[in-house]
């Protein structure tokens, strides 16, 4: 597993081998099972699967944020090479706001209902910079001019239900990116805004992406969303990963696993010939009653008894293609 | 608070949106004046309207009457309603009305500045254990529990009575037993805002524990101790009358309505009614002027949310 994953020194986030367990009361249940994965500065990664997968819990334990039933077990988080988990959280507190952060999903939610937004989105600069009230202020300006906010000398003064849901996620982004973080973490931002204003938002995570220079992962169900936004995929089922694929597209052109494939299958295609949409088979596995093996066996339509035993080795198939499946859908000329 | 919809004040109270759901409209009960004031109701006009009106007699108490409120004259004694003296006099010939508005300075006075202390305290002991947990909220709220075992008045009472009459002891002792209501109600409050999204979103922008509870969730959680504040100023004044009533209070000659019905009571079998009945009719006027701003302000603050 760890073997799979090789320790990049020039890698601005490295995930190895992330253990989380959840505590159901009686007992504790592993909701992420050994997820490993890379980020080159500036790159950005999808986090693909279902809810349940263990996308939203991988994101929150970087960040340090995770609820109290939940901890880690086990792994490493190495941010710049230094592992986050080691010190007791001190360095994951430095880090916050002005080496990662992270966009939540709800922005009705995630803004302070009482606080003027300007203010929210000074904030950090303020706690972080020392920023005086007219500095603070300026930048505000600045930074819902960069995240395109129209009129921003008077929307600064606005509250949260003042906005539009679109301007409110614009805010957050706002906030941030306010100390110019390297790593920016996104937990499905846009799934709770319109399609239109969905774009809208792609468009200026791809702008923010050129303008600052920082590191994307990107946490969603959407594979379309990946394939606007992100460089790379890492397809995660169950709390482990399936599949990982440095070029995006070259995944989405030939998926080697066949959970990969079944969720390519079952995401509706606006060009094309008509069909029916392809639905997984069966449900995705409680998190009390995942099976053994691979946890895709149970649903899979090439599943094997040997599927059943054991974890299944997470191999390169091809250049910067990795996957755990002992029956990937191969194209001529590649053996496992 | 929690649900999304709530956020809009505009659809919840506009006529506008009833009028597009039905042809039917219900007007709702609306006053002439600024926004603030219309969107809390009658309450809040009819108890600022009360409590307005005897915030300023206290405060202009000199220009209302001539009278001395302290000094006796003895000639005049237990005179019934009269022009000279529109409430009439007690037995030692001081004028009510006079003793009345000049009673309000002290009692609305002591009562207001007696929320302040426990306010500011409970809120920020409150926040402060909510959103931090662990030890220091186990600690807090245990003393807490330990002051509510007591009953109210028994603690005050028997605290004044170590401390000794007068306006700091008055103070002290409310100051040490009502700081809990306000601890707890924020307390309360401060969890459910700690799991909320907008703190998570703070911690993920590196916001420091302090700044996260003095910017972040005090603003939220002020609203609940602020109409809280409204009933606890009801309450003081029932304290400081009653300890004064007990002659624990306010010390005499300095005029007070608790000193007043007590004083008086002993000529209730010879009919003098009003020495009584002046006074208590006062605390429970302030009561309900107070009770209904404090509910008129929980209705618009909800509504605002």
């Amino acid at each position: 597993m760890t073997g799979a994953v090789a320790h990049d020194p020039g890698s601005l986030l490295e995930v190895i081998d992330l253990r989380i367990a959840v505590d159901l009361g009686d007992r504790e249940v592993a909701a992420v099972d050994g997820v490993s994965f890379t980020l080159a500065p500036g790159e950005a990664r999808g986090l693909v699967g279902e809810s349940g997968s263990g996308k939203s819990l991988t994101l929150r334990a970087i960040m340090g944020l995770l609820p109290g039933n939940v901890r880690v077990t086990g792994g490493q988080i190495l941010f710049r090479g230094r592992d986050l988990l080691a010190d007791g959280g001190q360095l994951q507190q430095q880090v916050r706001g002005r080496g990662i952060t992270m966009i939540f999903q709800e922005p009705a939610v995630a803004l302070n209902p009482v606080m003027r937004v300007g203010e929210q989105i000074s904030d950090g600069l303020v706690q972080h910079r020392g920023l005086g009230r007219r500095e603070a202020r300026a930048q505000a300006v600045r930074l819902m001019d960069l995240v395109g906010i129209p009129d921003p000398e008077r929307r600064i003064n606005a509250y949260p239900h003042e906005l539009s849901g679109g301007l409110r996620q614009r805010v957050m982004i706002a906030a941030g990116v306010a100390c110019e973080p390297d790593l920016i973490l996104c937990d499905e931002p846009t799934t709770a805004l319109d399609v239109t204003v969905q774009d809208q938002i792609l468009r200026l995570f791809a702008h923010l992406r050129d303008e600052l220079g920082a590191g994307l992962l990107y946490v969603t169900h959407d594979l379309a969303v990946v394939a606007q936004l992100c460089d790379s995929v890492t397809v995660l089922y169950s709390g482990q990963v399936m599949e990982e694929g440095d070029d995006l597209r070259s995944v989405f052109a030939r998926p080697f696993h066949p959970y990969t494939d079944a969720l390519i299958g079952a995401t509706p295609r606006i060009d094309g010939p008509i069909t029916r949409l392809q639905a997984i088979p069966g449900t995705a596995p409680a998190l009390q009653d995942r099976p053994s093996g691979c946890p895709f066996h149970d649903r899979c339509p090439r599943a094997t008894e040997e599927c059943a035993e054991g974890r299944i080795p997470f191999a390169e198939l091809d250049r910067g293609r990795r996957s755990a499946c002992l029956h990937p859908l191969l194209p001529a000329g590649l053996v496992r | 608070m929690t649900e999304p919809d709530r956020l809009e004040p505009a659809t919840a109270i506009g006529p506008a949106a009833s009028s597009t759901i039905a042809e039917v409209r219900v007007a709702p009960l609306r006053f002439w004046g600024p926004r603030f004031l219309r969107s809390g109701g009658l309450g809040l006009w009819v108890g600022g309207g009360i409590m307005a009106i005897m915030v300023l007699a206290a405060v202009f108490a000199p220009l209302l009457t001539s009278y001395d409120p302290v000094q006796p004259d003895p000639t005049a004694a237990l005179q019934s309603f009269s022009a000279a003296h529109p409430l009439g006099t007690d037995n030692l010939g001081r004028d009510i009305w006079a003793r009345l508005v000049f009673g309000a300075r002290s009692d609305l006075s002591i009562a207001t500045i007696a929320v302040l202390v426990p306010f500011v305290l409970g809120v920020v002991l409150g926040t402060i254990t909510g959103y931090v947990g662990g030890w220091l909220d186990a600690v807090v709220m245990r003393i807490a529990d330990i002051v509510a075992a007591f009953p109210f008045y028994v603690l005050v009472i028997a605290l004044v009575f170590v401390l000794g009459s007068g306006r700091s002891s008055i103070f002290i002792a409310i100051s040490v037993v009502s700081w809990v209501a306000y601890a707890r109600i924020v307390r309360a409050e401060a969890l459910v805002l700690r799991d909320r999204e907008f703190v998570q979103a703070c911690r993920a922008g590196g916001i420091g524990g302090a700044r996260i509870v003095f910017r972040h969730l005090v603003p939220n959680v002020i609203t609940q101790a602020i109409v809280y504040a409204m009933s606890d100023i009801v309450m003081n004044i029932g304290v400081i009358v009653t300890l004064s009533y007990f002659g624990l209070g306010i010390v005499p000659p300095t005029p007070d309505w608790g000193r007043m019905m007590a004083d008086g009571q002993q000529f209730l079998a010879g009919g003098y009614y009003r020495l009584t009945l002046v006074p208590a009719a006062a605390v429970v006027l302030s009561s309900l002027g107070l009770s209904l701003l404090g509910d008129g302000l929980a209705h618009r603050l909800r509504i605002s949310r």
